[in-house]
């Protein structure tokens, strides 16, 4: 197995186009399990850590541009304020050393259901910047998820950053886990209300082939804060209409049984951690009514 | 009886004494520095020069015949020394720790799925993994048996109140795995009126699933072939000399030419009792000339070493309007695996232990031990107790709320003491106080309730992953007690030898303990320096590596180390003491009664006597070997399990404290707390230690721990889904350690480490219950059984 080490990004552009089977690596936390079990055997890796580019973050046209190489240990230190979901998301991965290692750029290449950056990445609207020696394009997150561990990107592409712009209203983030800590998710929710666009967005984790929305929960929740006007007046929320958001958030569920957990737990885990998560995110509208 | 000593929240300064670094002490360990750097070299550490790397092929199918196996492919790999298979073997092909079932690899059947094939030898491991990727074997698939009583043709329960505890007919019995049978044993205990009638009954059924030892360094030794035409082992193991017997046998070795040592062990927990590499190496190194280092990964000790009996058992209890028991009948079903391994010794425990330590006058119980093709199953911590606790337990409980009585009453009100007859018929002789140990629980404070103030998601079930704010958060207490038999039982000779040296080093009095008795992790290095210091005064003790240069120690497991190792250190010590005397007397010319050994001199209280050991040893040394045995037990009636079955018992009780998230499912428990009688605390903070880790070790598989096998085939052979509890799943405890001597045993003491892992789970399981309302029958309880989804 041999080794490239660009500190460039150029440099390391070309070497995925000279070689597109080589294996990015970044903090190395999919990458490294993939070997020791013998799942992974690439002819070449190619270690990013070296590129000084990927290691930032900054506020761009009014999104953060979260760099490839940022750890989940930064996001949740940096920018809990900026990225409330993705940072709640981070807090739940792995452990304090698979935190410092781990990105959000690993997580979305590896693209498994279970990844927990993208239920958060999905209810936020995020966008993927990939680049190769051809040039640079933005992927919308709907469009990245294509298949169970695969994605949109073509293999001579790397991902250089992620774009979220920070959110008008509260976002929260839930994941089940058979443990209190260190566990791959048996049924993850995001949710982030956009009162500005006065959109709701959603994101499943563990309950389909690929992280998804839940497009009729979001439209039906959109919908009843638009009628009522429920925005503007932050009055409290009908049960009745957080249930039924519920619903429709365990209805856009596809999930199967595994050995983590049976398919019709994870619909019913969806159904509550979506009530939940609306009741706790309605509060923080409410209150920051209250604040303002 | 001596008064109690008492330890809350693991802080055990109540109990040490002046930090000589004897016995009583909370004397370092000589390790503990090495590990905490990470500087102690364990098994998969070891190194030479030239060796070779040996892997092994595994049967991917848990039941096949084996039409042939090419290894031409491997052995023309580049890099490659050597590809063995059974022919290869040149002593017994099979091997075993009861019963020598299991081949060393491979004969005509593989049973299970991971069952060793072939090996190979070469230059580098993944040169021999992929080689060993190039034997080809060809394989008749056969159709497993995967349950232990459709293999022992015995009916499944489908009903709770189909009253028939009792299971005769083997009338369809699955094809035989084994050419005895399926059944590897049926133990019975009959005790009293055989059809006994209770004013109130309860019936359950219930089921363990399988747990690992899930020790964290995998299995790993290093063979290097002798210029005698032998072979050294360094290898990390529970049990030096049954190992050496058992590799004698394959090789067709004599003892003298198999030497065993010690290597680093990285935990046990009774997964190191059975052979796993020990004789792969030694055949490959024998082979080609070499050494050879063999050491698994996380997955390939998923299939290298037996797990604990997961069990279905089926309970009824029988009981007066006013709680006293009138008859326990009990079927207990252990799941074996493929091969024997300690499964008639766990069918042992689970039998004549099965029903609690509790007095019950009528008792029929049926216990058996079965052939499948699952995973083998064998020695864990608890030993056959830990599955009948979850039982009995929950019994206990379903009688209590059937009644309208406290569960801790009913306990305390059939609970055994001195005196007491177990349902084996044997009477217990040393102080046995269940029901102290609930009321001290009962007496202990509550933890705060949740949601008390700001919400720490770290406190809730769920923690950090944010599912509840307090929401469907409801609180449950409950509790458990357990008893365990220390030390091995039915008549088995359990003995240990110790070699203790006394000399003078560099000026300094020291003495050298010598054993082969395997630390693994406990601590047992330590209390054989505290022993012999207290013992022969002196304060430098030295422990000699653990090999089989000295005699068998028997194996660190059953709680028994401390015990009987202990025992013999501190008999061999004695006997180095009363040498040490009589010189002193022939120096003071004349016989003084109270000469004894302090501050590494020989002293007197009635006179004024001090000789300096330095001045009375010179240049001598002087050694003594012995072995030591605790009273014998005997076997037990095959008919009414009746006998002294059992040389000492060990007692604990847990209070468990938890936070259901009765929606979702998710269980935090908030709090653990136990007390446990250890006779004497030897090293109080190894003592506590034990009782943290072995309620770890027991809520874990409360809550989470499970090899799940489908078809014969596990599914979750790694860390990512073979859960184990972190810090945010075990929470802080309150422990009172009591020291009531059991007057047979040295110092007084009482075997540690099982006993917390046995009340532990059961407490877990009951504080659930309490906090759902639901039965939950089965452990460990997932989140589908809370939400019923
Ligand atoms: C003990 C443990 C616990 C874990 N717990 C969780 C958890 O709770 N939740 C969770 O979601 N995940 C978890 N993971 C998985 C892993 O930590 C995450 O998926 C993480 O986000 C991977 O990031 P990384 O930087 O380590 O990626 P790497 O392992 O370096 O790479 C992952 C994949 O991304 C590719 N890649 C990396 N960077 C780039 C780039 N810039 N452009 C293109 N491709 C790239 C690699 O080639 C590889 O395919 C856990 C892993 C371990 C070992």
């Amino acid at each position: 197995m041999d080794f490239l080490q660009p500190v460039t990004w150029a440099e390391a552009l070309e070497a995925k186009a000279a070689h597109p089977d080589a294996v990015p690596i970044a903090g190395g936390t999919d990458v490294m399990v993939g070997l020791n079990f013998g799942h992974l055997r690439p002819a070449l890796l190619l270690d990013l850590t070296r590129v000084a580019d990927l290691r930032d973050w900054a506020v761009t046209d009014g999104a953060v541009r979260l760099g490839a190489g940022v750890s989940y240990a930064r996001v949740i230190s940096e920018l809990g304020d900026r990225l409330p979901g993705l940072a709640m998301a981070s807090r739940t991965i792995g452990s304090p050393q698979i935190r410092n290692r781990g990105t959000v750029a690993g997580n979305l290449a590896t693209a498994s259901p279970a990844g927990d950056a993208h239920p958060a990445l999905l209810a936020a609207g995020a966008e993927v910047e990939v680049a190769s020696v051809r040039g640079t394009r933005r992927i919308p997150i709907d469009d990245f998820y294509t298949g169970v561990k695969r994605n949109a990107m073509d293999g001579d592409e790397l991902i250089t950053a992620v774009h979220v712009v920070p959110p008008s209203g509260p976002q929260q983030y839930s994941k089940i886990g058979t443990r209190n800590a260190m566990v791959i998710s048996v049924a993850a929710f995001g949710l982030a209300l956009h009162p500005d666009r006065r959109a709701v967005g959603t994101g499943i984790g563990s309950a389909a082939p690929t992280p998804r929305r839940a497009p009729a929960a979001e439209e039906f929740l959109a919908g009843e804060l638009d009628s009522s006007g429920l925005w503007e007046s932050r009055a409290e929320l009908p049960e009745a209409t957080i249930a039924r958001f519920g619903e429709l958030v365990a209805a856009a569920a596809a999930p199967i049984d595994d050995v983590r957990g049976s398919a019709r737990y994870r619909v019913h885990a969806l159904s509550v951690m979506a009530r939940r998560a609306l009741t706790w995110a309605w509060a923080d509208h409410r209150s920051a009514t209250q604040e303002a | 009886m001596s008064t109690p000593t008492r330890t809350p929240t693991g802080a055990p300064e109540h109990l040490t004494g002046p930090g000589s670094g004897g016995v009583g002490d909370d004397a370092q360990r000589p390790d503990g520095v090495l590990k905490v750097r990470g500087e102690f070299a364990y098994g998969s550490d070891l190194w030479m020069e030239d060796m070779l790397w040996g892997v092994t092929l595994r049967s991917p199918h848990p039941y096949a015949r084996i039409r042939s196996i090419d290894t031409s492919a491997a052995l023309a790999t580049p890099g490659v020394s050597a590809v063995l298979t059974s022919d290869d073997v040149p002593g017994e092909k099979v091997y075993g720790l009861e019963l020598a079932d299991q081949p060393v690899l491979a004969l005509d059947v593989v049973r299970y799925q991971g069952e060793p094939v072939a090996l190979v030898a070469a230059d580098h491991p993944e040169t021999a993994r992929l080689a060993a990727a190039r034997i080809h074997v060809d394989y008749d698939v056969l159709e497993p048996v995967t349950d232990a009583r459709t293999a022992l043709g015995h009916p499944t329960w489908n009903q709770v109140h189909d009253s028939t505890a009792e299971v005769t007919e083997l009338s369809r019995e699955s094809a035989h795995l084994h050419p005895e049978g399926n059944l590897v044993r049926h133990l019975k205990v009959r005790t009293g009126d055989p059809a006994p009638t209770a004013d109130v009954v309860v019936v359950g059924e219930y089921e363990v699933g399988m747990q690992d030892q899930a020790f964290l360094g995998p299995e790993a030794g290093l063979a290097v072939p002798a210029e005698d035409g032998g072979v050294e082992l360094h290898v990390a193991t529970q049990w030096l000399h049954v190992d050496q017997k058992q590799i004698c046998s394959a090789l067709a070795l004599p003892p003298e030419q198999v030497r065993l040592t010690l290597a680093g062990v990285g935990g046990a927990f009774g997964g190191r009792e059975d052979l796993s590499m020990h004789v792969h190496a030694c055949l490959l190194a024998l082979r080609t000339g070499r050494p050879v280092k063999m050491s698994y990964n996380r997955e390939e000790s998923f299939f290298g070493h037996v797990h604990r009996h997961p069990a279905t058992m089926r309970y009824e209890h029988g009981a007066t309007r006013d709680g006293e028991l009138v008859y326990v009948k009990a079927a207990i079903y252990f799941d074996g695996g493929a091969y024997a391994s300690s499964t008639p010794a766990v069918v042992g425990n689970g039998g004549t232990m099965g029903i609690g330590p509790y007095v019950v006058p009528n008792v029929h119980v049926d216990c058996y031990g079965a052939y499948t093709n699952n995973p083998p199953c064998g020695a864990m911590r608890g030993f056959g107790s830990v599955q009948t606790a979850f039982a009995y337990e929950s019994q206990m409980d379903a009688l209590a709320a059937e009644l309208g009585m406290d569960p801790v009453e009913l306990r305390c009100r059939n609970a055994m003491e001195e005196g007491s007859a177990t349902p084996t018929g044997q009477v217990i002789d040393s102080p046995a106080p269940v029901a102290e140990l609930l009321r001290r629980l009962e007496a202990m404070p509550l933890p705060a309730a949740s949601g008390d103030g700001e919400v720490d998601l770290r406190d809730m079930p769920g923690g950090v992953s944010n599912t509840t704010h307090g929401e469907g958060v409801r609180r449950g207490v409950g509790y458990a007690v357990a008893y365990k038999n220390v030390a091995f039982s039915e008549g088995y000779d359990d003995h240990s030898t110790a070699r203790v040296r006394l000399e003078v080093v560099g000026g300094e009095p020291t003495a050298t303990v010598h054993t082969a008795a395997a630390e693994v992790g406990q601590g047992l290095v330590t209390v054989e320096q505290q022993i012999a210091r207290t013992e022969l005064g002196v304060e430098r003790v030295v422990v000699h590596p653990k090999d089989t240069s000295v005699g068998s120690a028997g194996s660190t497991s059953a709680s028994r180390q401390t015990y009987v190792t202990g025992g013999a250190v501190k008999a061999a010590c004695a006997k180095v003491r009363e040498q040490v005397v009589a010189r002193a007397e022939r120096l003071v010319g004349r016989t003084v009664p109270d000469l004894r050994l302090a501050g590494g001199a020989v002293v007197s209280d009635s006179e004024d006597i001090t000789v300096p050991l330095a001045d009375l040893l010179g240049d001598d040394v002087l050694e003594e070997t012995l072995e030591w045995r605790h009273r014998p037990t005997e076997a037990i009636d095959p008919e009414t399990g009746q006998g002294f079955a059992h040389v000492q018992y060990a007692f604990s009780a847990h209070r468990a404290v938890v936070d259901v998230d009765t929606e979702l499912g998710l269980v935090k428990v908030v709090e653990m707390a136990c007390t446990q009688d250890v006779g004497k605390a030897i090293n109080p903070q190894a003592v506590v230690g034990q009782i943290q880790g072995g309620t770890a070790q027991g809520l874990g598989l409360a809550v989470m721990e499970e090899i799940l096998i489908k078809d014969g085939k596990v599914r979750n052979p790694s860390f990512t889904d073979y859960l184990i509890p972190t810090i945010l799943d075990m929470p802080p405890m309150r422990i009172e350690v009591l020291e009531y001597a059991d007057p047979h045993a040295p110092y007084g003491l009482r075997g540690v480490g099982e006993a917390p892992n046995i009340s532990s789970g059961p407490a877990v399981l009951a504080a659930i219950r309490a906090a759902t309302g639901l039965p939950l029958t089965r452990v460990p309880v997932r989140p589908e059984h809370i939400t019923g989804t």
